[in-house]
């Protein structure tokens, strides 16, 4: 009977919180699920299935202060390709990569994807966010 | 006395299995065949032929030229790519440094791969793809050649490459094609494909071992 008492507490409370994981929590595990698919997409085969890249050709998607630094350039470097030098985990890049035409919405959910793993903790890349920074593309 | 009888009888036994079975664990040979009968020493004999790779000239990224007789006497890997790939392309040859990495301490083998893109894939921009991709000396050749030519000779690995598309794009297979040393196709393996590229390599080892590959001079 006692067991049975706290089964039904420690139910509830398990009810409750998962109830109580915010907007906010369920917005990023949206962004991040449907992101890890537009990346198998639209990155995966160049990037690698870990972020990894390729040699110098193509960087890897693991420099967490990289991304950090160029937050906001992020969504027009998805959109609009990106060429010239970049430092990457130290080392020097300098191929070109080809934009690739996504919608603002699949955008925020590749970045918040990427964002968020192989090691990076940026948090949720929104598509208010997004939309702001394509306005700012070069 | 008993039992080296039995040792000889086994080792008959072996021999026999070991003849038997060379069909066993070796590769198949791929390709059109077809049935010859030559005349020999005034006979007529009848013979199968297998299709080969004909004869070719490229020039690789250091370079220099590249003939049938550069892979004489070699087991060796094709494939077909273009360096501004942004599709099947880096992933195929990731998977291809894997084989590099394997056998690039033979001097019996190569790999070439053939670009489609001549036009931008001249002999400096594969010599510089080659560098970022961590390749260096000869293992791993990358071709150059007259568009029609490389065209060509991708029909006789089985392959198909064509034009871009109207949406600029390069269509053309991911596979990587083993050739023996008698310029033989022993198999086929999807590029993108880590397991098969795994399979590749040991295949490459069985083939090896062949005593058609040990013995070929």
């Amino acid at each position: 009977m006692k067991l049975r008492i706290i089964g039904l507490i420690a139910g509830a409370v398990l009810i409750l919180a998962a109830s109580c994981q915010s907007e906010q929590e369920m917005e990023f595990a949206r962004y991040y699920s449907a992101g890890s698919l537009v990346y198998q997409q639209h990155c995966q085969n160049c990037h690698g299935d870990k972020g990894q890249g390729l040699q110098i050709l193509i960087p890897p998607l693991t420099d967490s202060v990289f991304l950090k630094n160029n937050k906001t350039k992020l969504a027009c470097f998805v959109k609009n390709g990106l060429e010239g030098k970049i430092t990457i985990n130290g080392r020097v890049f300098d191929d070109q990569m080809q934009g690739d035409d996504l919608s603002p919405l699949e955008i925020a959910k590749v970045l918040t994807y990427i964002a968020n793993s192989y090691g990076n903790k940026l948090g949720t890349i929104t598509l208010q966010q997004v939309q702001n920074d394509l306005k700012t593309c070069e | 006395m008993n039992k080296l009888w039995t040792g000889f009888i086994a080792l008959i036994i072996f021999n026999g299995c070991k003849s038997n079975n060379g069909g066993g664990t070796a590769l198949p040979i791929l390709g059109n065949k077809a049935t010859v009968t030559k005349k020999v020493n005034g006979k007529a004999v009848t013979d199968t032929e297998y299709a080969t790779i004909p004869a070719f000239k490229f020039v690789n990224q250091y370079g220099d030229t590249i003939t049938q007789k550069s892979l004489d006497g070699k087991i060796y890997v094709a494939d077909f790519f273009f360096t501004t790939c942004p599709s099947i392309c880096p992933k195929m040859h990731a998977n291809m440094l894997n084989v590099y990495k394997e056998f690039k301490a033979d001097a019996n083998f190569r790999i070439i791969s053939h670009t489609i893109d001549p036009k931008y894939d001249t002999v400096p921009v594969l010599k510089r793809y080659a560098d970022k991709l961590g390749i260096t000396g000869n293992t791993w050749w990358l071709l150059h050649g007259e568009k029609g030519d490389t065209y060509k000779i991708s029909k006789s690995y089985l392959q198909s490459v064509s034009e871009k598309n109207p949406k600029g794009e390069y269509i053309h297979d991911g596979f990587f094609i083993l050739i023996d040393k008698q310029k033989r196709i022993r198999g086929s393996y999807e590029g993108t494909d880590p397991a098969e590229v795994t399979k590749l390599i040991a295949d490459i080892k069985t083939l090896k071992a062949e005593p058609d590959q040990i013995n070929f001079k």
